[in-house]
C-alpha cells in the first residue's frame, strides 16, 4: 500500500516533469527499462520506453521484476531537490557514497544512461522539490 | 587582424621518457617563475585556459600546461602497440620531470589537480629540491573509491558518455553552465580507456598513505586546496592528508568541486591568487 509523504508526492510528478523536457526525452530515446526508483520508505515501479515514463506504480507489485533499483532516504531526496543542494547531497552517486542511497541489481541500463537518470531524478529540483 | 586572439601559444616538445621519445603538446603564456600545470585524469590542458589567459598572473609567471601522453594533442608514443594504457606513479613522475627538463625550467612551481594533485604529493616526497613550490588541487594521499572503473571502458557502454556523466556530479552546482559544459566536453573526447588507465595510478598504484609525513615543506612549500563539493577527493581527505605534513597550507574552497580551474574560473581565482602571490613574494625576498 502506497504511503503518503512529501517525497512520494514529488515522485508522482516525475512523468509530468519529464514530458515537459523534450531534450531529456531525446537523450533517452534508446532507453527501454523497467526499474525501481524512489525512497527507502516508498519505491515505484517505473517503466521507461524510448525515454518516456509509460507506467509508474507504487511498489510492491506482486511478482513485478525490475532491472535495477535506486532508492534514497527521504531526507536525502529532500536535500537533493533543494535549488542549491549542499555539498555531498547534490549527486546520485554522492548519496550512494555517503550511504544515503542504495543502487542495486543489473545497473548496466543505469550506467549506460547515467546522465539521463541523474537529470530525470533532478527534475524536481527546479520544480519546487519536496518541503 | 580584427579577431580576438588569446595570449597562450601552443607548441610540441619532444621528450624522452624512460627511453621512449614522446611528442608532448603544451601551451604557455607569460614570463617569470615557471608554473607547470597538470590536468585531471581523462582530460587535457584545456582545463587551464583561463589561468593561461589571466594577465595578472602571466605578468609574473610563465604558465605552462601540457597534455600527458594519450591525452589531448599528445598522442601515444609511436611504438605503442595498442596494449592497455596504465599510468603509474613512476611513469607519471618521470613524465613531469622529463618535461620540465626538456624545457630547461629552473625550479618550477608545479600545480596539479586530482591525479595531478596526488602526483604533486609524490614530487614533494621524492623530489622536493627540484621545485620552487608545489600546489595540489583536490589532492589527498588516498580516497575511498565510489564507483567501479570497469564501467569506463567496455564496448557496450559509450565511454565518453559514461566518463562525463560520472564526473558531472563532481562539478559544483554553482558553476556556470558554459564552464560546466566545457569541463565535461573534455571527458566526452578522451581516448578509449585513458580515463580508466589514469585511475590505475589514482586507485591502485598511487596510494601514498604513510609516505606523506616525509614531506619537508621547508625545502619546498606545499599548498593544498580542495573544493567543498568534491565528494571524490573530499575536503576531509585533504585535511587528513595535510595533518601529517608539517607546514602544509590547506584551503577548502567554497562553491567549487573537483575541477576548480575549469568549472568556475572566477571563483577559483579568489583562492589561487593569494597562493601565487605568496610564492612570488618568497621568490623575490
Amino acid at each position: 500500500m502506497k504511503k503518503s509523504d512529501p517525497v512520494s508526492a514529488v515522485f508522482e510528478q516525475l512523468p509530468t516533469l519529464l514530458e515537459r523536457d523534450a531534450a531529456l526525452i531525446q537523450r533517452g530515446r534508446l532507453l527501454d527499462v523497467d526499474c525501481l526508483l524512489g525512497s527507502t520508505e516508498q519505491a515505484w515501479h517505473v517503466a521507461i520506453r524510448a525515454g518516456r515514463i509509460t507506467d509508474m506504480v507504487p511498489a510492491p507489485v506482486l511478482m513485478r521484476s525490475s532491472a535495477f533499483s535506486y532508492r534514497a532516504t527521504p531526507d536525502a531526496w529532500t536535500a537533493f531537490w533543494q535549488p542549491m543542494p549542499k555539498a555531498g547531497w547534490h549527486d546520485l552517486l554522492s548519496l550512494t557514497k555517503r550511504g544515503e542511497a542504495v543502487l542495486e541489481g543489473d545497473i548496466k541500463p543505469f550506467m549506460t544512461h547515467l546522465q539521463y537518470f541523474k537529470d530525470l531524478l533532478a527534475l524536481p529540483r527546479n520544480a519546487g522539490g519536496a518541503a | 587582424m580584427t579577431g580576438y586572439i588569446e595570449p597562450m601559444v601552443g607548441r610540441y616538445v619532444h621528450v624522452d621518457i624512460d627511453g621512449t621519445m614522446h611528442r608532448i603538446y603544451f601551451e604557455e603564456a607569460g614570463q617569470g617563475i615557471p608554473l607547470v600545470c597538470l590536468h585531471t585524469a581523462g582530460s587535457d590542458n584545456r582545463q587551464w585556459r583561463y589561468l593561461l589567459a589571466d594577465e595578472e598572473f602571466t605578468k609574473h609567471y610563465r604558465i605552462i600546461a601540457f597534455d600527458l601522453p594519450w591525452h589531448g594533442k599528445s598522442n601515444p608514443p609511436a611504438n605503442w602497440d595498442g596494449s592497455e594504457y596504465q599510468l603509474t606513479t613512476k611513469r607519471y613522475t618521470q613524465t613531469i620531470r622529463a618535461f620540465c627538463s626538456a624545457l630547461d625550467l629552473d625550479k618550477p612551481v608545479v600545480m596539479g589537480c586530482s591525479i595531478g594533485g596526488r602526483i604533486v604529493l609524490n614530487l614533494a616526497i621524492d623530489h622536493a629540491s627540484e621545485f620552487r613550490a608545489l600546489i595540489g588541487l583536490e589532492a589527498a594521499d588516498f580516497q575511498a573509491p565510489w564507483y567501479d572503473t570497469a564501467w569506463l571502458n567496455r564496448p557496450d557502454v559509450h565511454g565518453g558518455e559514461v566518463c562525463a556523466a560520472l564526473v558531472s556530479g563532481l562539478v559544483a552546482p554553482q558553476s556556470p553552465a558554459e564552464a560546466r559544459m566545457e569541463t565535461l566536453w573534455a571527458y566526452k573526447q578522451g581516448g578509449p580507456g585513458v580515463f580508466k588507465g589514469d585511475l590505475y595510478f589514482y586507485r591502485v598504484d598511487g596510494d601514498l598513505r604513510g609516505r606523506t609525513k616525509a614531506i619537508d615543506t621547508t625545502t619546498c612549500p606545499l599548498y593544498l586546496l580542495t573544493g567543498e563539493y568534491d565528494f571524490s577527493c573530499s575536503p576531509e581527505d585533504t585535511v587528513r592528508t595535510a595533518s601529517s605534513i608539517a607546514g602544509a597550507e590547506v584551503t577548502v574552497m567554497e562553491a567549487l568541486g573537483h575541477f576548480p580551474m575549469s568549472e568556475n574560473p572566477a571563483q577559483f581565482r579568489r583562492y589561487i591568487a593569494p597562493v601565487l602571490e605568496a610564492i612570488k613574494q618568497k621568490h623575490s625576498s
